[in-house]
């Protein structure tokens, strides 16, 4: 099968690159499926959960915080904000970033607290959170292929 | 002379300064090879984010219609400096070798200047040159910074600069050439300019790259290309300040490294100096007790 060069990387360092045979991304107007061959596009990404798959092997799940994708004739290169590959997230540390955010976004009248930050920070703990999990059923269920959503 | 205790006690304190030089030598070490590999790890992205910009600028046509950031100001009335110094000393020339050209940029531009200062040190310098001159001040930045702590650095710059505060902001840092030689530069970080200097600019954060080839044809925009540039301009900035704080960071450490192994072989050598003085004060005394005793038996004898 057909495949393309794929490269997520944040300014700090490099999460993952490898050949791969699809890429499905978070865009900013719903969910992008970018296959090899696909047309030049450059778009902005949100919070969400990208999927990297290649033939034969388990999908690569990271959580990413928003970024610009390049897609070109032969190459997927994400510049994510952040970027966490699912086994990479802490559970526990997760769930109490999300907690913190609740609490932060249940207090936002009384204190002075900007409600997009926090609002950003809810939705990213949501997603690390959704991507560390899922990653861990599909650990425990390794022969059942991930279903696409 | 001075008394054998007197010596003995500058030998002590003498031999506790080599031992915190040299520790101080080793962290600094460390220190510096891990900003090395941090600048390293960010240059995928700034390579990558200057693509996207170049994409966006072929594409376009006049790339300086397209963005605040990249629009050049045909009158400069006050420019800004980003000055990334270190918080603490103790690391050689370092910091006086990046204020001395800051101070020398401000004298040669001939227009009002603002410091952003990173680094205590070089905010003490801004406060005692001149009034008005310190904008802000970000010290205390973890030893290991993430892209995340230099994001109110980058914001503070991009707002002043977009508010029309500042018509131009430059970045005064450090660069990394080798343990032995670290070189103090400005250059300038907004706007960024689509012509030959903007490349130039951007050439130096990404080094050594080679141009990447033209697209082989039209890029879909998606939502549009504004919105992309309205994302990426800042993110480049804000990597390229970044940029510029680490190897900032692997100059210091490695300044640091430099003095203070320079200031354990002068303990050292001290050291010697002052066993050979001992022991010649010891012995000078072990002499004189044993005039003494001989004086005294030749004097009872007598």
């Amino acid at each position: 099968m057909a495949t393309m060069y794929c490269e997520v990387v944040t300014a700090e360092r490099t999460v993952y690159s490898d050949d791969v045979n699809m890429v499905v991304a978070p865009g900013i107007e719903g969910e992008l499926g970018i296959l090899p061959h696909h047309a030049l596009l450059i778009t902005v990404l949100t919070y969400g959960e990208l999927t990297i798959r290649k033939d034969g092997e388990p999908d690569v799940l990271i959580a990413i915080g928003g970024g610009i994708m390049e897609v070109s004739e032969d190459r997927v290169v994400i510049l994510a904000d952040s970027a966490e590959r699912a086994e990479e997230i802490d559970m526990e540390r997760a769930e109490a970033a999300l907690r913190r955010a609740e609490e932060r976004l249940r207090r936002r009248r009384q204190e002075n607290i900007d409600f997009a930050q926090a609002e950003a920070a809810l939705r990213r703990s949501l997603v690390r959170l959704r991507v560390a999990e899922k990653a861990r059923r599909f650990r425990h269920r390794p022969s059942k292929p991930p279903s696409q959503q | 002379m001075a008394s054998l205790r007197e010596i003995r006690r500058h030998i002590r304190g003498v031999r506790s300064v080599a031992q915190v030089t040299r520790a101080m030598q080793m962290v600094a070490a460390t220190k510096m090879q891990r900003a090395q590999t941090q600048v390293l790890a960010t240059r995928p992205y700034a390579r990558h984010a200057w693509e996207v910009l170049q994409h966006l600028a072929t594409q376009n046509g006049a790339a300086e219609s397209l963005h605040p950031l990249l629009e050049a100001r045909s009158r400069i009335e006050t420019v800004g400096l980003v000055l990334v110094t270190s918080d603490k000393g103790l690391c050689g020339p370092y910091n006086a070798n990046i204020i001395r050209t800051a101070a020398q940029f401000i004298e040669d531009i001939g227009v009002p200047v603002k410091i952003i200062a990173v680094g205590r040190r070089g905010a003490a310098y801004a406060a005692r040159a001149g009034r008005d001159l310190l904008k802000a001040e970000f010290s205390d930045l973890p030893s290991r910074p993430r892209l995340l702590d230099i994001t109110p650095i980058a914001r503070a710059s991009i707002d002043a600069f977009l508010s029309g505060e500042l018509d131009e902001v430059y970045l005064g840092y450090t660069d990394f050439v080798s343990t032995l030689v670290q070189r103090p530069r400005i250059r300038r970080l907004l706007p960024l300019t689509a012509g030959p200097g903007y490349r130039s600019v951007v050439r130096s954060s990404v080094v050594q790259e080679e141009e990447p080839e033209a697209p082989a044809g039209e890029y879909i925009y998606e939502p549009n290309s504004q919105t992309i540039l309205d994302i990426v301009l800042p993110r480049f900035t804000e990597i390229q300040i970044y940029q510029a704080i680490l190897e900032s960071l692997a100059s210091e450490h490695s300044a640091r490294m430099v003095a203070m192994r320079a200031a354990t072989d002068n303990a050292n050598e001290l050291l010697r100096d002052l066993a050979l003085t001992y022991n010649r004060a010891r012995q000078d005394a072990i002499t004189r007790e044993m005039l003494d005793i001989a004086g005294g038996v030749e004097a009872m004898r007598g």
